[in-house]
């Protein structure tokens, strides 16, 4: 299985799953990459038979693979990978009420590959019929959005006025409310884009069939009352884990298209990205 | 299906909201509803969020009373964390368990500890190894009598001793502090490796500690109270209490430090009480008596315990005692420059008549110490003549 090495934390969670796996009759163990675009590229060519990705990487991996004559699907996600929302703030006392203010207005984003933070969100500004500047505040470029550095920046860029709105994941608000960074009273939600799904286990047509089998059982399998386990979902961020799913991903392949951000056939046409 | 209703106002997760939240779904059981009503605009994308995290389910506000912006369904999530927790004895000494698991660590004792989580390995962890009875109440005396150096002693009574008296006392000194740090490293070492659900011993073992960083300082104090120089530091002493920190063993340890070294040590700061040829000086060694007494009480009552429970201890302690002689056979013992001391403070002056007084109380000193000790192997259940025999084998360190 592939990884993307986002955060340090990303070893202890992996090598505690391969032990528990291991022991669970699994013969399983996982590479980190560097950025997302190299892990999907080696799925779809077969280095690794699963790949935990994030939702952008699900969008491509789907792309080479159909391109390559081969296949992926989702075995399972994240209790909390499915219905996110993104929103877009504004400051309270702005004057921006609606999406035709926006107009000449700069919009803080995450990092260019960020699908809650960027693709998501602007997709639906765009689509709704808003226009506006785009300011992008580009931290852990090639990890896809999963180092919320971005998201930050721009939420403190709004109070501070150098941009006009903000986008964000649903979760990054309610962090940054509870903690402070958006105090209370100070921010509003201009809007909010539809419900979609985040990360999934993205596994390959080529990979053995009983393996992946039993990676899929055993994962589902895996409860939160176990201590063992817990808080290693507790640092993944789940409480359980449940089978996947495509239907979530649907805004997001429209926002890769009206952007540009891969072709038809998976490669990079995004301008300027380099993970 | 059991339902509740929360009215959160206008109170938002920028407010607290979710403290409210946790309180009602407490109240449900898994797959029980919270209605939630609320004003806050930004209430329902942090609620999805929120819940997601939790493990809960939300669903979509109720179309005909328009207050209720969103459903909360309890999850396992909360449930499953706690299903496998456990208590770590109860609050009070009669809650202690014989070996606390690794894994409690540091929680309190009489905790709700989740399962799971961190093996801290303390190797102290056998009830029968570090607990004794007398522990709780000795270390609400220990902390009752913490004194302050500066205030409990009046540094600036004005006296004046010959050049010699002065220099022997600050000889005694030198030697005070450099005990009384191998008796402040011990306990310190001692306390980092028991359990903490041995809660009362690991605490009076860090004011036994405290106690001995005071007499350290008191001691150095009155060593530069006249001048800058200290004394001399032998080599066999030194040695003498390196085998002190040698010893793992918790109640070994205890038993060398505590009832033979600060029992051999309460003899010898009641006589320098007797012959303190300054106020000062009397009044430092009677403060650091009252501590050491105290040590020395529960290191006896630690292991007449021990002694009562396993008969065969007694061969162990008289393996430590032995061990010990034999590793300081060829070392010089004590520094010849203290005895000398103190036989001058005894004598008080230098004529022939008053040294051989010195001499003689010193001699009777070192006799009180050899019987201190004898009777305190006795109260451990020592017969009377093996008793003897080992207390003989106590350093000429004194400590």
């Amino acid at each position: 299985m592939g990884a993307v090495a986002y955060d340090a934390k990303v070893v202890p969670i992996w090598t505690g799953f391969r032990s528990w796996l291991l022991r669970n009759g699994l013969p399983f163990d996982f590479v980190l990459y560097s950025n997302y675009e190299r892990q999907v590229e080696d799925l779809v060519a077969g280095r690794v038979h699963a790949a935990w990705n994030s939702p952008l990487a699900w969008v491509r991996a789907r792309r080479l693979a159909a391109a390559a004559g081969r296949s992926v699907r989702p075995l399972v996600m994240r209790d909390t990978d499915r219905d996110l929302r993104s929103v877009v703030v504004v400051r309270a006392d702005s004057g921006i009420t609606s999406l035709d203010d926006l107009k000449g207005q700069v919009v803080g984003t995450g990092a260019v590959d960020s699908p809650q933070a960027t693709l998501l969100p602007l997709h639906h500004l765009r689509v709704a019929g808003a226009r506006f500047e785009v300011r992008r505040f580009e931290v852990g470029v090639g990890l896809h959005g999963d180092h919320i550095g971005g998201e930050r920046d721009a939420a403190r860029a709004l109070l501070s006025g150098e941009v006009a709105a903000a986008c964000m994941v649903d979760a990054s608000h309610l962090l940054f409310s509870r903690e402070g960074t958006l105090p209370p009273g100070a921010t509003r939600i201009l809007v909010g884009t539809a419900a979609y799904d985040h990360c999934n286990m993205t596994v390959v047509d080529s990979a053995p069939e009983e393996p992946v089998r039993l990676f899929g059982e055993l994962l589902t399998g895996m409860s939160y009352a176990d201590p063992e386990v817990r808080p290693l979902l507790d640092l993944e961020g789940l409480t359980a884990w449940v089978a996947g799913r495509t239907s979530g991903y649907g805004e997001l392949e429209a926002a890769v298209d009206a952007g540009g951000f891969y072709d038809l056939a998976g490669r990079i046409t995004a301008e300027g990205y380099r993970p | 299906m059991t339902v509740r209703a929360l009215d959160l106002r206008d109170v938002g997760f920028d407010r607290g909201a979710h403290l409210l939240l946790r309180r009602e779904l407490a109240l449900l059981p898994v797959g029980g509803r919270l209605a939630v009503a609320d004003t806050d605009e930004a209430l329902v994308v942090h609620l999805a969020a929120w819940c997601r995290r939790e493990g809960h389910e939300l669903l979509p506000g109720d179309e005909r009373d328009g207050r209720v912006r969103a459903w909360v369904v309890r999850g396992r999530a909360g449930h499953d964390r706690w299903a496998g927790a456990e208590r770590a004895g109860g609050s009070s000494p009669a809650g202690l368990v014989a070996r606390p698991p690794a894994h409690w660590g540091l929680a309190a004792r009489g905790a709700l500890v989740e399962s799971g989580g961190p093996a801290v390995r303390f190797d102290f962890d056998r009830k029968e190894t570090v607990w004794s009875e007398l522990a709780p109440k000795l270390y609400l005396q220990a902390v009752a009598r913490q004194w302050d150096p500066v205030a409990a002693v009046d540094w600036d009574t004005p006296f004046e001793l010959p050049a010699e008296i002065e220099a022997a006392v600050v000889q005694v000194m030198t030697y005070l502090v450099e005990n009384e740090q191998a008796a402040l490293v011990i306990p310190a070492r001692l306390l980092a490796r028991v359990h903490p659900h041995f809660r009362e011993v690991m605490q009076l073992l860090a004011v036994q500690a405290a106690d001995e960083a005071r007499h350290v300082e008191v001691f150095t104090r009155r060593a530069t109270l006249k001048g800058e120089e200290l004394g001399t530091s032998s080599a066999g002493g030194r040695a003498s209490l390196m085998t002190l920190l040698a010893e793992p063993d918790f109640s070994l340890a205890s038993f060398l430090l505590s009832v033979l070294g600060e029992g051999s040590f309460l003899n010898l700061l009641s006589f320098l009480d007797r012959y303190a040829p300054d106020p000062v000086t009397r009044r430092i060694v009677a403060l650091a008596h009252q501590d050491e007494a105290r040590h020395v009480a529960f290191g006896i009552a630690h292991l007449e315990e021990q002694a009562r429970a396993d008969p065969a201890f007694r061969g162990t302690l008289r393996g430590a005692i032995e061990r010990r002689h034999d590793a300081l056979a060829d070392t010089a013992g004590i520094n010849a420059d203290v005895l000398d001391a103190l036989t001058v403070l005894a004598a008080g002056e230098w004529s022939p008549a008053a040294i051989a007084r010195g001499h003689a109380a010193v001699q009777l000193l070192q006799t009180e110490m050899l019987e201190g000790r004898r009777n305190r192997l006795v109260r451990l259940g020592f017969p009377a003549d093996e008793a003897a025999d080992l207390a003989a084998l106590h350093t000429r360190n004194f400590m």
